[in-house]
């Protein structure tokens, strides 16, 4: 095992009686990092994260946790890893402190460092206020951050969420997208699942796409947009000028150019030409009223990359 | 393969805090209530009954037990026959497939614990809350007892209410492990709660009237001796029949079998003469063992499902 992967993952496979949910998958996590495992729901995400606990048998291949075995070695694996279930629950007649005593002591933390590490993590997660509180009365961004302040408490080195935003509006995603981030601030290395893909672009380094069991596609949003759509980088250029576009599709890297509206030319390009853009329109003699760069969204790789499939087999 | 770590891991946690949850539970409350009403009721009537009419006995004392007032059917343990499974099976049905349906298990299995310990813990706990409330009953009894008796029990007395009490906490046991193994199967609590008061209604009330009529039905031979002690032994599938016998043994000292007697066991026997605790002990040990294997029996099979379920709501 490399020393910055914290995760490694060679041919896992989950297979029940008659079907495979988990078909000889391989990936690795580095230290540090926010992955993302991406797919539509039923894909073998959740059975996945379960497999890497040690909560769930794994049938076939190996995964290898902190350089634990989740299989022979699940204490070890679960003493240092954080896990945030889907649509996690907690014990509505309990307050939120009360509900984390009881997994401070499942941790085996001691009383002093219990008490301590409960209020810094609900401080840290903004639930000083109601930590007395029985749960019952918490929204669902509220159990989130609950589920999220047990992890900090737990000092997990990786942090393992299974769709942490589904279900919340757009504040309370906001909310715990930032928390996430002040997670790998921390060092922790975060293993996120989703099929919210806007939103997991905006925090992931890498992601994978899952599909029936099988990663599709692996590596960073940049990369997964060349290996998908061919072109890394959309660039919107705005100025005021003649025959602008053909200069632009002059520039080296440049792929094509297209005139949405008048003034407004959007250019594909295989690397990021801001700055040769601007130089061509300014040689031009141009005025250049806007430019921005979009890296392709992953809900666009997405999408095509599903349409290629269906079409393929269309064709086949 | 070798699991690293102990599988007890985190069993005193566990303990802890489904004790907590069982002793401030809305449930329980009224459960205890429901026993105390109805122990305080079987009592009186006992104390009356025997105040009228036993004018002298050996072991007056464990008649409170086993007397009833003339016109109700129910004494003090026949009603703890009935009452004991009730309370078990409502601190048992939701144990496992509540925390499925609060979606809290999984959160507390990637804790560093194992099952192992969140069942067991959630298995101990239930049966240390029936000891402590069948204690505090126990408890009561004699204290009413002395009371209103004026009467100190002897030392053998007290010997076997005491071995009563324990054969009380294995009989909760049992029912405790089989509600368990439904809440384990069942993924609602309402289906695992009617198919433990279901079975519990069939063993009670039903079983000791079918077991015979089966034997009757099936048996092969028409040999009279054969037919009964089969029926016997079918009938002993029921934990409350197996409570029953052991009770008769213990707090009914004249017992000398709890099976058909021979004329040559009666040789030499005066009847109607106490037996020493030893040998009463000995008469019922066979139900008291059963009851335990019973017990363990349920808890091993919940245990071996659990194991092998997914965790994932």
């Amino acid at each position: 095992m490399s020393a910055d992967n914290v995760i490694e993952v060679q041919g896992l496979t989950k297979r029940y009686d008659e079907t495979t949910v988990v078909k000889g998958i391989s990936f690795s996590v580095a230290r540090g990092e926010i992955f993302g495992l991406l797919g539509p729901n039923g894909a073998g995400k959740t059975t996945t994260i379960l497999m890497l606990l040690g909560l769930s048998e794994i049938s076939d291949g190996q995964a290898r946790v902190l350089g634990f075995d989740p299989v022979r070695e699940p204490l070890a694996v679960k003493r240092r890893v954080g896990y945030l279930p889907d649509q996690v629950g907690f014990y509505d007649n309990l307050s939120a402190s009360d509900n984390m005593r009881y997994t401070a002591r499942l941790m085996g933390l001691g009383r002093d460092e219990r008490e301590t590490k409960i209020a810094e993590s609900l401080d840290h997660v903004g639930l000083h206020d109601v930590a007395d509180r029985p749960v019952d009365t918490f929204s669902r961004g509220m159990r989130q951050r609950l589920g999220l302040a047990e992890i900090l408490m737990k000092d997990a080195q990786i942090a393992i969420l299974d769709e942490p935003t589904s279900g919340l509006d757009p504040q309370a995603t906001a909310e715990l997208l930032q928390i996430i981030r002040n997670l790998k601030d921390r060092g922790v290395s975060v293993l996120l699942s989703s099929h919210l893909l806007d939103r997991v672009q905006s925090i992931c380094d890498r992601v994978a796409l899952f599909n029936q069991g099988n990663i599709e596609l692996l590596g960073t949003v940049g990369e997964l947009g060349r290996q998908v759509l061919g072109v890394g980088y959309y660039v919107d250029v705005e100025a005021e000028g003649q025959g602008l576009a053909d200069k632009l599709k002059a520039v080296p890297g440049v792929k094509s150019v297209e005139t949405p509206s008048a003034n407004h030319m959007r250019i594909y390009a295989e690397r990021d030409v801001r700055s040769e853009a601007a130089a061509a329109v300014i040689a031009a003699g141009g005025r250049l009223l806007r430019l921005s760069v979009e890296t392709p969204s992953l809900d666009m790789i997405y999408n095509r990359y599903f349409e290629n499939l269906t079409g393929g087999r269309h064709a086949a | 393969m070798q699991r690293e770590g102990s599988a007890l891991h985190g069993l005193g946690v566990v303990i802890l805090k489904e004790l907590s949850d069982h002793l401030t539970s809305v449930r329980m409350r009224v459960l205890e209530w429901l026993v105390v009403l109805f122990a305080l009721a079987a009592l009186y009537g006992a104390i009356q009954q025997i105040r009228d009419t036993t004018a002298e006995d050996p072991f007056l004392f464990l008649k409170l037990f086993t007397t009833a007032r003339e016109p109700l059917p129910f004494t003090f343990v026949s009603f703890l026959t009935i009452l004991v499974p009730l309370i078990a099976i409502g601190m048992g049905f939701d144990a496992v497939n509540g925390e499925h349906n609060r979606r809290t298990l999984s959160r507390i299995l990637s804790q560093p614990i194992y099952r192992d310990a969140l069942l067991f813990g959630k298995f101990l706990a239930g049966l240390f809350t029936l000891s402590v409330s069948l204690i505090a009953l126990w408890l009561l009894v004699i204290g009413l007892g002395l009371f209103l008796l004026g009467l100190p029990p002897s030392g053998e007395e007290l010997a076997r209410v005491f071995i009563f009490l324990l054969v009380t906490i294995a009989y909760a046991g049992v029912w405790l492990a089989l509600a368990m193994l439904f809440s384990i199967i069942f993924r609602s609590p309402a289906t695992a709660a009617l198919v433990s008061l279901g079975l519990w209604l069939f063993l009670t009330l039903i079983w000791p009237a079918l077991a015979p009529a089966i034997v009757i039905a099936f048996a092969p031979s028409s040999d009279e001796e054969t037919l009964i002690l089969a029926a016997q032994y079918l009938a002993r599938l029921s934990p409350s029949n197996l409570f029953g016998e052991v009770v008769l043994a213990i707090l009914n000292p004249t017992t000398r079998s709890l099976g058909p007697i021979y004329l040559s066991q009666l040789q030499g026997a005066v009847l109607g003469a106490p037996m020493p605790l030893g040998e009463s002990l000995i008469v019922a040990w066979p139900q008291i063992v059963g009851l335990i294997a019973g017990t363990i029996l349920l808890f091993v099979t919940g245990y071996v499902i659990f194991q092998r379920q997914e965790v994932r709501a």
